[in-house]
Parts: C-alpha cells; structure tokens; sequence
C-alpha cells in the first residue's frame, strides 16, 4: 500500500468555462482506486476504510483495503468521504421538458389517450440543462418517463454523461407507462372562506366512468395479445406491437396511481396479463402495503417531500409511508419529480425517509438498488459490487442529508465525469464579480 | 274557495284614510283606480273566528279567543268579543290560529339572474380581462355594484312560487334582486294572489350587499379582499358624491347607493368568516349589517355574538353522505362529517347565545324542506318560542313592518294561520293561510274525525252501520261485525267502499293507512284490515256522496248493481288526543374545535400560555451569542425571560433539552396560506386590497406548518399585477380567530410584482399574444409603477392642500382613494414593499422608479437573480427573500441559481430563505441548511435566514427571530441541528404557548381517528336507516399556489384561479 499515490482529489476545477464546453467523458481507459472511505453498497452493507476499483468502466473490487500494486491506477484518496452507488432518478422528465412554463421547450406528453408507441429516449435532451446540476447532486442515472392519460409511451433508462441520446441510452423502453383515471368525485360548489357549499348533487359515478375506461385499456392488451399470437399480420398495429415487451417480460406496467382503488384495480395487470407492475406515485400506498406485497408489486414514491392528502392524515405521512413500505416489504424506491428544483432533492426525499423510520442505508436503496430493481438494471447498476457498471459518487458527508452532502466525485461507467454545472459556473462568474473569493 | 272580492267606493274620506294613514297596509282585491268590468260588487271580507286557541305572538296565548277581521286587516283579537253584524262566524273549535311567517330572505316574485363564477371563481390568468363595465348608462364604473336595482319595480307576483311558501306557513316576504356586491333595495309582499300594486307591502323596504358578483362579467373584483376594498371605496364614493363633483358628472348608482342608506342593510355573507367580514366593514362606515348566514356559525358563535347583528338563518343542512366503502370514506375529512352532525345546532347556538335572528326558507333545494328542517333545528335544541318570534316579530321588526305584521294585533293585517293544534308539533297540519284577508288553503281542515250513524237504503230497505272515522283516509265501519273498507275525502267529496271481511283479515285493525307501518311489511301489516292497500272484492259495495257538514248524503251501487242512497250524521267527537310525540331527546353530537378542523381544540381545551424552562439544549440564538451548549432558556409570560446555565425555576414546566436543539421561531417572509383569497388580479394596481380583510384561520396548513417549527408567517397577495395588494403578517396560533392571527402593532406591506405573471406571460392567452391587460413587457411594467406613484404624489399633493386650508367650508374634500391612500403610505415611509421579482434588468428597474419617486423596495422576494445585483440592492437598501434552489420552471428562472442566496450574504444583504409554498414552509430549516451546502455560508447565518433576518425584512426583529431577552417567546425545540435533514421539531412554541407538541400530536391523532368512527358509524346509522344519503364528496382544500409551476400538494388539493404567487 505505500506505494499508493495519493491524489488530492480536486474540488471541481472551475474554469471560466462555457455550460456547453462541460464535455462528455471518453471510456475509461485507466484503472481508477478509490481508496480508504466509508462505502455504502447500496445494498445494506456499509464497510469502512474500503477500497473501490474501477477497471474498464465495471467494478472489479469493492471491499476493505486490500494490499495491491495499482502501478498506472489514478489513486484517489477518500478519506473521511464517503462513496455510495449513483444515485437514480426513478421517474423523470428531464431532457423532455427544458422550462415547463414555455410550450417549445416541453415534449413531455403525446396527443390521444393510447400511445404505447410513443418512446420517451427519442426526444432525450442530453444537452439540458438541469442535466448537470442533478450529477452535481450524485445522480447519475434517470428514467426518462412520458406523461399523459392512460396509455402515455415508454420510459428509458439514461445515464447522464452522454453527447446524444443514444448515448446516453442505458435501457431503453424498460417501462410502459399508464395513468390511472382518477376513481374521486371531482370537486363541486364554492370553496374556502367564500362560503356557500349548500347543495352538491353529483351526476355521475367516477368510479364507474373510471373502470369504463379500465375496461377500455383492457380491451386494447386483449387485443394486443392476440395481435402477437399471430404468426403474421394482414396489417401491422404499431400500437400492438409496442406492448410486446410487457408480454415477454422485457418491460414492466408502470401504472401511475394514487389512491386504494386504483392500485388495486391496477392489480388486474397482473392477475389477467401477468405484466410486472409498478405503481408510480403510492401516496396510499401505505394502506395496501401487503396487498401490495403479495402481488409482488414495485412501488416509486413520487416524492416523500408533500402534503398529507387528506386533512386528517398524519402531519407527516408522506414522510413515513417509506418506512410502511420497508416494515411491508415492498420494493419500493423513492423519486423526486418536484417541478421547481427539478430533481436535485433526490437524495433529501430518501433523507426525510430515515427521519421517520427508514435507516440510512434502506433510504440509500430506496435511491439506488431498489430502483435499478424497478427499472430492470440491477444487474448492471444499483449497487457498488464487482462485476456491475462503475457508477459512483463520493461526497464528503452523508448524501442524505444536506447539511452534509457534497459530491466531490462521480464515475458514470468508470469515467470521471467533470461536476460543473450552469449553477456552479453562475457562481464562479459573479462570486469574481464581487470579488468574493479569496486570493483571487 | 271562492275569493272575497272587497271594493272601497270610491268616496273621499276612505280614500284619505286608506292612502294616508294605512299606507299601502290596506284593503286587497281592487283597486281604487282601476274600472271594474261589470257591476261593482263591493265586499269587507268581514269574519270572526271564534272560539279559537289564539297566538298573538310568541309570548301572547289567548285560549277560547275570537279574531275578528275585515276588509284585510285585524279588527280585533280577544277572549269574550261579539261577533259583529255583518260578520261571518267562522267557528274555530279546537283549532290554533297563529301569525303567519315572514321570510325575510325568499327569492319571491323576482326574476333569478344568470350568475356568472363570481366569487369562488377568482382571478383567471387565462382568460383576457374585461376591464370595464358593460352595463350601458350614466352608471358608476364597477358592474357589480348595482345599487341602483329596485326590487319593487320588477317585483311580480307569481302564485306558484307563493304557493308552497303559504303551504309552509308565510304571509309575507322581503325579495330583493339577487345579484351583484351592492343590489339595491328589497321590497316586502304579500303572499296573497293579487294585483301586484296591492300586496306590496312597502315597496323599499331594505339595502341588500353580497360577496357575490353576480351576473357581472367584469374582471375586477376578482377576489374576497377586491370586494371588500369595492365596498368601502363605495362608500367613500358615495359620500364624497353628496358634494356633486362636477368631474364625475351623474352616477346613478352613487347616487343610488346615497339614497338606501337610511333603509336596513342587509348583507348576503353565508359563512361564519364572511359574517365577521361583513361586519367589519359596517363597522368602519358606522352600518349595523342584519347578516344573512351560512350553515357555519355555530363554529364560531362567540364571535357571531361580538358582531351585534342580527342574522338571518337559512335551514339548509348538508345532507348525509354515503361512507359506507372506507375507500371512499377516506377522503371525506372528520370536520366534513362533523359539520354534517352539527349544522342543525347553529339556530340553537344563536338562542343560547342570545344573538337574534331570523329564519329563512332561502338555501333550500325545496321550499317544501323547510318544515323538516325546522323540526330538525328544533330537535336541536332551537325553542319553540325563539323559532315562532324568529319566523314573526324579529323579521318584521327588522324591517320595521311590525306595525304591519308578525302578531295578531288589532289594525295589522290580516295575516294568520289556521292549524289542527300547536303548530310546531309533529302531528299538527297548518288548515288555511289566510293573506291579507283571503282565505288558502292549505291542508282541508279535515277534522272530520268522529263517529257517524250510518244509514244506507236500498230498495229492499235501510241498514245501519256505525263510522268510526279517525282522519280523510281512513275509518272503521261495523254493523254486526267489521266490515273490510276503503274511504276517502277530498274535504268535500266522499268515497267509501265495502265489504265483508274475509277470515284472514280478522281479528280486526282500525282502517288507517296514515299509521306507520312497521318497517320490513312493505303493503300493509298482516292481518290488518280495511286498509287501503288492500284490496276489496271486486263485489265491493260503493258508495259516494258529498258532506254537507254534519250530515254527509249520497248514492251507491251494492255488490249486486243495486242502486243506494245514504246519509251519515254525526253522533259524538272523536277523542281529542294530545300530540302523542313525545319531545324528543336531543340528539348526542360531538364537540365544536377550534379550529373547525382536525387537530382543533374543544373549546378550553387549547394550549395555555405557561412558564417553560428548557434545560440543557444547544441553544441557537441567532445573536451574537451564537450557539451557546448545554444551556437553558426560560419562557415566561410569553416572553424569553432568562438564557443561561443552571436557570432554575420552580413554577416552569421544565423541558429536557438534553441532546436537543433549541431554535427561534422559524419565519416565513413569503406565504399564501391562511387565506380566503390571494390575488386581485382585475387590474394592474390593487394596492387598495388588504389580505388582513380575508384571513381564514381554518386552514390545516397552520398546524402543518407547526409541526416544521414555523411561528410567524408573513401573508402576501399574490402576483398577478404590478402592485398588488396589503400583506398580513401573522402568527401561527392555531385556533385563533382571524383578528388573533395577526401579528399586533406591525407596519404593513404591500406586494408588488415585475416580470412574467405581470404581463401574463405564462398564461394560454400569452401563448395567441391574446392578453389585453396592460402591461405586456418590462418596459409596459415599469411605466405602471412611475404611473402609479406620479398619481399617488398628485394625490398627496391635493390633500396635503386640503389638510392645510384654515377654512374648509368653502372646499370640497378630494376623493378618497382607497388604492392610492396605500401609495401614499409607502412614500410616507409607513408602508414597506415586498417586490416579487427574478430577472436584473426589472430588479434595477424597479429601484431606479423607487429612486426617481422617493421610496425604497424593502424587500425583493424571490429575487432569483439578486446575486447579479446584489451591490446595486445593498446600495438601494433592500432586504432580499429567496428560494434556495428553485429554477428553471419559467423562462424567467432560467438563470437562477442556488448559490443566489450564500452571493447575496457575502455582499452584506440580509438575505431570507422563504417558502411561497405550504408544503415546503415545513421544511424552511433544511431549506437554510441548503445554503450552507450551497455557498458556503455559517451554518449560524443559514438559520439566521429563516428567523432573524425575515424578521428585519419585516421590521419586527425588536420581537422576534432570535432569542433574546424579552422578545417574544416564540421558540423550537428540535431533535437534532436545526438545519439537518434529521431534525424534527419536538415543540413549536408561540408566545409561550407550546401550539406543536410531538407527543402530544400523537393523541390529537387518535381523537381525529376516533371521531372519524364515531362519525362514519353514525352515517352509515342514517344510511341504514332509511335516510337519503348522497355520495361521499371528498374533501377537497383549496389552496392558493402557483398553477405556471406544479407543486405537489396532493389529490384532494385544488389550486385556484387566482394563482400564481411565485
């Protein structure tokens, strides 16, 4: 081990530089070592004074220090860091939507409520902004999830060190995506401190109009079904043919819902198609946690940082649904589609989880390895194992928690991926403006 | 029944006595002026009824009494009168004669408008203004103010309306056009059906107000506070009007609004905080307002007290929901369910507590509800002497039409009921009402109960039966055994069938199909006999005839064609049975909380105010001291009384603080909860709107915010225009009414916005280039503001010239304006401005106009981009409240960054972290510890951004934001550093009041769980019961936010119109 060279790992090496010169880094070509911090798996495990190589973009050792000779290995000292899987972004629109007030810069949903066709890794954006400020963060990976109603597209995994999408491609069209109808009474009468509220006569039955429509989804995978029984067709459906997947298997129903009734109707995928289910949103979840279970269904949290639905829920339940799901469970991972910081919070969402009742590492799975169970990659990442992909960050604290968070390092296939963003370069160029920085 | 048509001939005397001193209360059925076609057929309507239980109001019962009336009025009522020549005697045996009611509140006789969204539908971003009225004529400049309406000149009368009113018990109404803020004036009508010129009891009678706009299509007022400023500048309008200022020409609705003033005012609020909101403006312009209500205000009766009002109480209770699948249960909210079970006490409540009032059929889905609703309220606890005066003597009092009607009393008019016993008993049928004289009727007096010799003859000759007669459906008939019978009577005609009762129909049952049959024996009970539902032998014997009285003749055909002839006489009464319902046991229900929500408290079971010792903790002060370990704080008296080591103080509940954390109270500079409305967007300057005028302390959000250690909340208007409105700092004591909300003895602020929402952008109309509301760029923004204040200089200028003339008698005092009277303040320096802005180029633009004008921007909230200005703020003097790490949600955050705040800092600004949103004001302290990540600043400067520096920004950092030796003792004790995603605040204390208190939440959680079963258990009951249920409404909760950004708050949360806060 002496002859380790240590390499004081530089803080981001702020250039005056351009967001659109923050570049893609070339395949690993030299071995990396990370050497002596606190590993967190991923997938529970925590081992301190460890060491991490990176060979060839995969891991190859991630264990307590070993004596080796690394004679070209770039040795990175970590002391008193720490070094977790990265972080996963398990629902998002990020490259699809640029600023979700301004029309142009969204394409992010389809027009029409059956689009299984429609693939979210086609319009991609890898040079979004928002982009680098979540690697900034530790997120190095994202699925890339259309909107719409009912049959909305399908989602891809990306990583997000790429020059195009099809670089950026990790696991393409791993999930159809269906949104639930809403099964409540819509909102009548006058609200709030007007006052009124008399007379409510609602005229139809959601519920009902809710599972017509259901029925109607049904009828299209019955459909689909027997579309690819055949051996060949006088016509080709497109639209068929993209649910091919859900049959074999190669992609999972990601069905967005919400409430007990449409979770449980979402069951249905299961027992009539034997699709893989995943309930996107869940914020009941928390009441169906083993009927959830038993049906071997993924649960992703939206995001943990809401409101309680309902007045009289616990001031903190979306905070300790998590822990319901871990006590249950339940694969669940926890995402964080909050419009205003686009995503960044990721890690704080899992934190607020530890807060009320998950450990640290559950949350930490929650972000990593749950989801790459979820998203069909956990053979490839999720976890700092020999043998998968060399996605990892390392921050000088606890990711979870803000107050010690701040990714120092990141690899995304063992590349180290430069961590500047548009935010850090603003701050570089007026931090010289008011002269801010010391010896400068 | 054949109407009396009076006639006065047309002789002088009369016509000076009826049109002088009776006024309008006069003679009905023809008038004066009117030729008649044919021969004049002059009648007086002259009756007596005697022998009469006579009401003559609530606390007058005469028994054995005669009325005696004529010509439409009451001649006189009283115990041993004659019966006048030429008077008909009505003979009143055993019957009630009570004053019929008065609705003060019905919707009689006046065509309904078209209600546009009004005020629930608020500012649309959406949709382009109307800016201006559309009403045509020299009227004023808002369409919602229609003072100028005349309910008597479009009142009508329309029988089918009046119709079931009179069946429930009215005589007398006061309609009024309902639409618009200011409606005009009311009229008071008879029910009776006649020339509209001769029911009109007084044809002004009342000045109506709403917060409902109405048919007007008018974008302002768009919100609950823009009505309320409509209001009070429309008072000060109209005063200043009195002068005839030559400049606004003839405003007929000024003038309209000057000439109802000496009428009773009545103001539509219809719920508990609109009733105080209401009030309050009557009390700035010296107006008692008689307040209609809403079903709410037993949730807030001591305030209703306070109000001195009187009120008029609608009866319209929710109706119960379906709750039986828990899955649908769950999203209605235990106040919902509670409101339900409560709803019936609120006229009770108004009783106890003394307040008068005045009862209402308006609200009803059916005016033929009204009695079962009533019988509701009074099986509530409502008395029956209070519901009587509520419905008689308060109405026509209030409208000063007593001398009119509402008792029995010589010389009123001739308006009574006619009833089958005490009228507010079960059983008891209201016969007749009889209006201004003439006789409807309501239920045929169908006390034909009694037993009747029977003789039926036949060619083979003449059989005798006996009738037992219980009521018009229903008798029993034997001669030598009882006979199986159908009977009915229509008031005159009867109908009477037959038969031998077969085997199976013994042993017999009285022929009642009236009784309440069993339940579970749908078709009649077994064995019964005679009954309606069961059906006689074809070979039935029947008979039909008419009563003549006493005596009842007709003609039948028997089993066999036979042709009958009959004749019944009556023998003997039937017993008089008192009312067999029992009173019945009011019903058990649950507690009012305060707030009317969950986690409220019963009433004195609030948090107190109590002596608190903190032993041990890390203590934040956010002072110099900084983190001070191992140390102790002292609440007292709801001041911070002591901070050291080793405090000692027998009396305090002491708090271990041990490993813990202790913080002041986390203040929000920027936050929209707690209100009824937040943006006025209906014009570009509204700075004469005031969020204080609209706070609504039931808002869930408090407690929430609570739980995250939030204690002082600062209340802004939204940011749909340049200058917004007033802003209402508070302080989060959960429980309080509005007024107690507010943080005491505070120098205002006003919101003022730049950039995007302004110039509605972000809204679909934006995206056709459609928006017609000016300004539509920054430099459109800029020039608003220099207008504004060139205006409001103007303004200051001419009263400042006013103020210092020696004498005022010969000037006339400027126009008072309410928008500009705000501006003024700020250039006084008496009001501060809070600046919703983003990009530099409208920052710097916003304070060269502050420069230009005179004042400074307090406050730039938001402020995203302030780290590329943040020498020029210092410079000007501004305070600067952002987000931590909000950006690219619109175009004009595409440069922000979450290093703004740590810039800001080191410039030397006093920088807050704020929320603008419900669901991350809870989390304010991680939010500071992001910009210890962010930047780099002191862990002890990041949390000086949630407490003390909001506290400068808004100038009440000599009480709050830091712990300090007599500030108010508004502190957090949290689990872990304050700024840690691991921190949770343990107690949340106000003034020294711990309002959260973790453990303690816990069991606020069970009580709302167990009141939710208790509730659910209890509807499911009603549903099982028989009653009509609806569906379950989910709960939903408005919330004020931004729509052009999606926060995430949830399924049952409905993001308004007038949105967009950011």
């Amino acid at each position: 081990m002496k002859k380790i060279f240590l390499v004081i790992s530089s803080f981001i090496l702020l250039k005056a530089q351009a967001q659109e010169t923050i570049l893609p880094v070339p395949s690993q070509s030299q071995t990396i070592v990370l050497y002596n911090g606190t590993l967190h798996k991923g997938n529970g495990e925590v081992i301190t004074n460890a060491v991490v190589i990176m060979e060839k973009g995969k891991i190859t050792y991630a264990g307590p220090m070993v004596a080796s000779d690394f004679k070209d290995a770039k040795i990175i000292d970590v002391a008193g860091k720490h070094i977790y899987p990265g972080l996963i972004l398990p629902t998002s629109n990020l490259g699809l939507v640029g600023i979700s007030a301004v029309r142009a810069s969204s394409d992010v949903q389809e027009i029409g409520e059956f689009n299984p066709n429609v693939r979210s890794i086609v319009a991609y954006n890898t040079d979004s902004k928002v982009i680098n400020t979540l690697r900034s963060n530790g997120i190095l990976l994202a699925n890339i999830v259309p909107q719409g109603s009912l049959l909305a597209g399908s989602s891809s995994v990306v990583q997000l060190d790429a020059w195009n999408w099809e670089d950026a491609a990790y696991k393409t069209d791993a999930g159809m995506h269906l949104y639930m109808p809403s099964m409540m009474a819509q909102a009548r009468g006058r609200f709030g401190g007007f006052g009124g509220g008399g007379t409510q006569t609602p005229s139809t039955d959601p519920v009902k109009e809710a599972l017509e429509k259901v029925e109607g989804i049904k009828g299209f995978f019955r459909m689909a079904k027997a579309y690819l029984n055949e051996t060949s067709h006088e016509e080709t459906n497109l639209k068929f043919e993209a649910t091919k997947g859900l049959y074999n298997k190669t992609q999972k129903l990601y069905v967005h819902a919400n409430t007990v009734k449409q979770m449980l109707v979402a069951l249905d995928f299961v027992k009539e198609f034997g699709f893989d289910l995943v309930i996107v949103g869940g914020s009941d979840s928390y009441q169906v946690a083993d009927l959830l279970k038993q049906n071997n269904v993924s649960v992703i949290l939206n995001q943990p940082h809401s409101l309680p639905t309902a007045e009289d829920d616990d001031v903190d339940q979306p905070y300790k649904t998590a822990a319901a799901l871990q006590k249950a469970g339940v694969n669940f991972a926890i995402s964080d589609d909050d419009a205003q910081t686009r995503g960044r919070n990721l890690a704080f969402n899992a934190g607020t989880a530890v807060t009320y009742g998950l450990t640290k590492e559950e949350a930490l799975a929650a972000i990593t390895l749950n989801a790459a169970k979820i998203m069909g990659v956990a053979d490839k990442t999720g976890s700092i194992e020999a043998g998968k992909d060399a996605n990892i960050i390392v921050s000088d604290g606890d990711i979870l928690d803000m107050r010690t968070s701040n990714v120092t390092d990141a690899f995304i296939q063992g590349r180290k991926i430069d961590l500047n963003d548009k935010h850090k370069q603003l701050y570089e160029k007026y931090q010289q403006k008011y002269n801010l920085k010391k010896g400068f | 029944m054949r109407k009396n048509h009076l006639f006065f001939k047309s002789d002088t005397y009369r016509m000076v006595f009826v049109f002088v001193f009776l006024h309008v209360a006069s003679v009905i059925q023809a008038q004066v002026t009117f030729p008649e076609n044919g021969v004049a057929d002059p009648r007086h309507g002259h009756y007596a009824f005697t022998n009469a239980t006579v009401v003559k109001d609530a606390a007058t019962t005469l028994t054995n009494a005669t009325l005696i009336i004529k010509d439409g009025r009451i001649t006189a009522v009283g115990t041993g009168l004659k019966v006048p020549a030429g008077a008909v005697e009505v003979d009143c045996k055993g019957k009630f004669i009570y004053p019929s009611f008065i609705d003060i509140y019905a919707d009689y006789g006046i065509a309904t408008t078209q209600r546009t969204a009004g005020a629930g539908g608020g500012f649309n971003f959406a949709q382009q203004s109307q800016l201006e009225t559309a009403t045509k004529g020299a009227y004023g400049w808002n369409q919602a103010i229609k003072s100028d309406a005349e309910a008597y000149k479009v009142f009508t009368v329309d029988d089918a309306k009046a119709k079931p009113l009179r069946e429930a018990g009215f005589g007398t109404v006061l309609s009024h056009v309902r639409d618009g803020i200011a409606r005009g004036t009311g009229t008071v009508v008879t029910l009776a059906n006649e020339k509209e010129n001769l029911v009109m009891l007084k044809e002004k009678a009342s000045a109506h107000y709403s917060f409902i706009k109405g048919s007007s299509t008018q974008s302002y007022p768009s919100s609950m506070m823009g009505m309320i400023a409509l209001l009070r500048q429309s008072y000060l309008d109209a005063q200043w009007y009195k002068n005839k200022p030559a400049l606004e020409g003839i405003n007929l609705s000024l003038q309209a609004w000057n000439d109802v003033q000496g009428l009773p005012q009545i103001f539509d609020a219809n719920d508990k905080w609109n009733d105080l909101r209401a009030d309050k403006i009557g009390d700035e312009f010296g107006i008692q307002y008689i307040i209609k209500a809403g079903q709410n205000e037993y949730q807030r009766i001591k305030e209703m007290k306070a109000t001195n009002a009187t009120f008029i109480l609608p009866l319209n209770f929710p109706q119960a929901q379906d709750v039986e699948d828990p899955a649908d249960a769950r999203f209605v909210s235990v106040n919902d369910m509670k409101h339900w079970e409560l709803a019936p006490t609120s006229a009770a409540a108004f009783e106890k507590a003394g307040i008068p009032f005045c009862l209402t059929t308006a609200d009803l889905r059916n005016v033929n509800l009204f009695w079962t609703s009533l019988r509701k309220a009074m099986e509530y606890g409502l008395s029956e002497n209070k519901t009587l005066e509520a419905l008689t003597k308060t109405p026509a009092t209030v409208l000063g039409i007593y001398d009119k009607v509402g008792s029995l009393d010589a010389g009123k008019l001739a308006n009574f009921l006619i009833t089958s016993g005490p009228i507010f008993y079960e059983k008891t049928t209201i016969y007749y009402n009889w209006v201004q004289g003439i006789r409807y009727n309501v239920k045929d007096d169908s006390n034909i109960a009694g037993t009747y010799a029977l003789t039926i003859k036949s060619s083979s000759g003449a059989e005798n039966y006996t009738l037992d007669v219980k009521n018009s459906s229903s008798l029993t008939m034997f001669g030598k055994d009882t006979l199986n019978t159908k009977f009915s009577f229509d008031g005159k005609m009867i109908k009477l069938s037959y038969a031998a009762m077969t085997r199976r129909q013994r042993p017999a049952l009285p022929t009642d199909s009236t009784q309440r049959r069993p339940g579970g024996f749908p078709g009649g009970f077994p064995g019964g006999t005679g009954n309606q539902t069961q059906s006689l032998p074809a070979s039935a014997t029947r008979l039909s005839g008419v009563s003549n009285g006493m005596e009842w003749n007709g003609t039948g055909l028997d089993s066999a064609g036979n042709a009958l002839t009959w004749t019944a006489t009556f023998t003997k009464s039937a017993e008089v049975k008192t009312d067999s319902v029992k009173k019945k046991e009011m019903p058990v229900v649950g507690k009012v909380v305060y707030p009317f929500e969950p986690f409220g408290w019963e009433e004195d079971q609030g948090p107190k105010q109590e002596t608190l010792l903190i032993k041990n903790a890390t203590v934040w002060t956010s002072e110099k001291e900084g983190v001070l370990q191992n140390t102790d704080v002292l609440i007292r008296n709801g001041k911070i009384a002591a901070i050291g080591k080793n405090i000692s103080e027998p009396t305090a509940r002491v708090i271990d603080g041990t490993g813990k954390h202790v913080s002041p109270g986390i203040i929000d500079e920027h936050s929209h909860i707690a209100a009824a409305s937040i943006n006025e967007g209906g014009q570009s300057v509204t700075s004469e709107v005031r969020i204080a005028d609209n706070l609504n302390p039931d808002d869930i959000n408090i407690y929430r915010q609570l739980s995250g250690g939030v204690t002082t909340s600062h209340i802004l208007h939204g940011s749909a225009n340049v200058i917004g409105g007033q802003t209402q700092l508070i302080k989060l004591r959960w429980g309080a009414n509005a007024e107690d909300l507010k943080f005491k003895d505070w120098m205002g602020q006003i919101k003022f916005a730049l950039g995007e929402n302004v110039k509605r952008s972000t809204s679909s109309i934006s995206n056709f280039s459609n928006n017609n509301r000016y300004p539509d760029t920054r430099m459109g923004v800029e020039q608003v503001l220099m207008d504004a204040f060139t205006r409001a200089k103007d303004y200051k200028k001419i009263w400042d010239l006013y103020n210092s003339a020696k004498d005022k008698k010969l000037l006339i005092a400027p126009r008072r304006d309410l928008e500009l009277d705000a501006l003024v303040e700020v250039l006084d320096k008496k009001r501060f401005i809070t600046c919703h802005s983003y990009v530099q180029s409208e920052i710097n633009g916003a304070m060269e106009v502050a420069n230009r004008m005179g004042y400074t921007v307090n406050t730039f909230t938001h402020i995203l981009e302030g780290y590329k200005v943040a020498d020029k703020m210092l410079k000007h003097g501004s305070f600067a409240s952002t987000f931590s790490d909000w950006w690219a949600y619109k175009m004009e955050v595409e440069d922000a960054i979450p290093y703004n705040a740590a810039i800001m800092q080191k410039v030397g600004l006093t920088v807050a972290i704020n929320s603008d949103d419900a669901e991350m004001a809870r989390r304010l302290n991680q939010e500071a510890g992001k910009i210890v990540k962010y930047g780099g600043v002191t862990e002890e400067e990041a949390l000086k951004m949630v407490t003390l520096n909001p506290a400068k920004m808004l100038h009440v950092d000599d009480r709050v934001g830091s712990l300090k030796i007599g500030k108010d003792g508004d502190v957090v004790v949290w689990t872990d550093n304050p700024l840690s995603i691991y921190a949770k605040s343990l107690y949340t204390i106000v003034d020294g009041i711990i309002y959260f208190d973790r453990q303690k939440d816990e069991q606020l959680q069970k009580q709302v769980d167990a009141e939710r079963a208790r509730l659910v258990k209890k509807l499911n009951g009603e549903k099982r019961s028989g009653a009509p249920t609806i569906p379950a409404q989910p709960s939903y909760q408005i919330m004020h936010t931004c729509s052009d950004h999606g926060h995430n708050h949830g399924l049952l949360v409905i993001d308004t119109d007038d949105t967009s806060n950011d």
